[in-house]
């Protein structure tokens, strides 16, 4: 009860510290199906329903903020938000920067090639080719360790990448298999296009899912959101937002 | 300030400097190779050639050099008929795209810089070649470009250090340049500060040194356009 108590002020005395009572959560709006911009302008998708029934579980109003992904660690550490719901994985790298919660899903990253292409997932098999990843994302760092033989090219975004993959300068891209899944293969570009290969999650490169990234200091909102994460699992709320995406379980183990 | 981060990774910082000096000297070189001929065309107004020449002036020096980047590297890829010709084995490589790119906007941009230095050469150096009883040809190479190349020194020194700058657009078609090499920094660590402040001192310290380096040839080549101290009367 006295926990309840102090959790339940620090939840206060944090929604007093920010403007109007509320709290302000960065999301991306640009990684479909876990965040996207919709017609009218409002940001939609798994992201977004996670942070809601999160902040609902807290009792904290919430507003989403569109922030590009190079500078939403940067805009959590100028406080123009006080939370990142943006599937970002948890890295050591970042987290010598900010802190996150418990992971809210988690899903392996894989290979996408050209139908056919007779390529193997391993070291040698890879030799010699030329493998196109998301600069900065967890995929660069799993490549550049798992596959030293390949040539890695980096890309400002996942879409450029595909860009390269669709006109052979790449021989295969890396990247979340969801992602690549609903972003690329399933849309008309990615037609003769398919994943090869096992899926990896390495906890050493892919971290340990993604997570909500709060600021160091904010050790109450991190652990409230934590202990959000494990309610909503508990009250079934969590498998009913996942329901509406996927048809797989997107927690993991 | 991590500056230790930055020492880490000194090694992509190397390869930076590397790649981008080396597009950023190839391509003045090209863009030389292509810019006297047609300077000296331009100049002379030949008919069929000049018109063509300042289509394609007009036309780089009309366009962002991002745009020109991405026409020739994500622009071509998209038709097959140059995927499947021998052009893509030079296209499919981003290195070469960028060199073509940056060479054509360097040619274009040095084209019109040779040409107001050929259209502005003091008549008495030609007419004392005349009067020596050189052949056209001997005066176009012994007086005319020799002359024109030493009066457009500052500007070409200009052209130099923009195309130093214009480079970094090679980071964007997936090349590991000193801005590169910045951007990965940051994207790894999050730190914009770091990585982009080691870029900023790596290029200007090569600017500096080219800017030390033009300067020491306008002193050599210069030096009769210099003003000097007249000797008193006695």
């Amino acid at each position: 009860m006295k926990h309840m108590f102090g959790t339940s002020l620090a939840a206060l005395l944090l929604a007093a510290g920010t403007q109007a009572m509320a709290m302000d959560i960065c999301v991306e709006g640009a990684y479909p199906p876990f965040s996207e911009t919709a017609d009218d302008g409002s940001i939609v998708g798994f992201d977004i329903d996670i942070a809601n029934a999160l902040c609902a579980e807290i009792g904290v109003d919430c507003t989403m903020v569109k922030t590009d992904w190079d500078g939403i660690i940067p805009a959590l550490l100028e406080k123009k938000c006080d939370a990142i719901v943006a599937s970002m994985s948890i890295t050591p790298e970042r987290m010598e920067v900010i802190d996150f919660t418990a992971k809210y899903y988690q899903t392996p990253a894989m290979f996408v090639a050209p139908e056919g292409a007779d390529l193997v997932d391993s070291a040698e098999g890879m030799a010699g080719k030329r493998i196109g990843v998301q600069r900065g994302s967890i995929h660069q760092g799993f490549v550049e360790a798992a596959y030293p033989e390949s040539e890695i090219v980096l890309y400002g975004t996942q879409d450029e990448a595909n860009l390269d993959l669709m006109s052979g300068r790449v021989d295969a891209v890396m990247a979340d298999s969801v992602a690549l899944d609903l972003g690329f293969l399933k849309t008309d570009s990615g037609a003769g296009f398919a994943f090869f290969g096992e899926t990896h999650a390495d906890p050493q490169y892919h971290g340990d899912g993604a997570g909500i990234g709060v600021r160091k200091e904010d050790t109450d909102l991190r652990d409230q959101l934590s202990a959000a994460i494990d309610a909503i699992r508990e009250t079934g709320q969590y498998d009913e937002i996942a329901g509406k995406y996927f048809d797989f379980n997107v927690y993991g183990e | 300030m991590r500056v230790d981060l930055v020492l880490d990774n000194w090694q992509m910082f190397a390869h930076g400097v590397w790649l981008t000096l080396q597009l950023t000297f190839l391509s003045i070189l090209i863009g030389f190779l292509i810019a006297l001929p047609s300077g000296i065309i331009r100049a002379r107004r030949k008919p069929f050639w000049s018109p063509a020449i300042n289509v394609y002036v007009y036309v780089f020096r009309g366009t962002p050099l991002l745009v020109q980047t991405f026409l020739i590297y994500y622009g071509l890829s998209q038709f097959a008929f140059i995927r499947e010709s021998w052009a893509w084995t030079i296209l499919r490589d981003p290195w070469w795209c960028a060199l073509i790119a940056f060479s054509l906007n360097s040619g274009a941009y040095a084209t019109e810089i040779i040409r107001g230095a050929v259209e502005t050469t003091p008549k008495g150096e030609l007419e004392a070649a005349a009067a020596l009883g050189m052949t056209p040809r001997q005066t176009d190479c012994l007086v005319l470009i020799p002359s024109a190349l030493r009066r457009a020194l500052p500007q070409y020194g200009n052209e130099v250090v923009f195309m130093l700058h214009g480079s970094v657009v090679a980071s964007v078609i997936t090349l590991q340049d000193i801005l590169g090499a910045g951007r990965t920094l940051n994207a790894k660590y999050y730190l914009a500060y770091e990585g982009f402040l080691t870029a900023a001192v790596l290029y200007m310290a090569i600017t500096f040194s080219l800017v030390a380096v033009f300067r020491a040839l306008e002193r050599r080549y210069l030096k009769h356009l210099r003003p000097t101290r007249t000797p008193a009367l006695p």
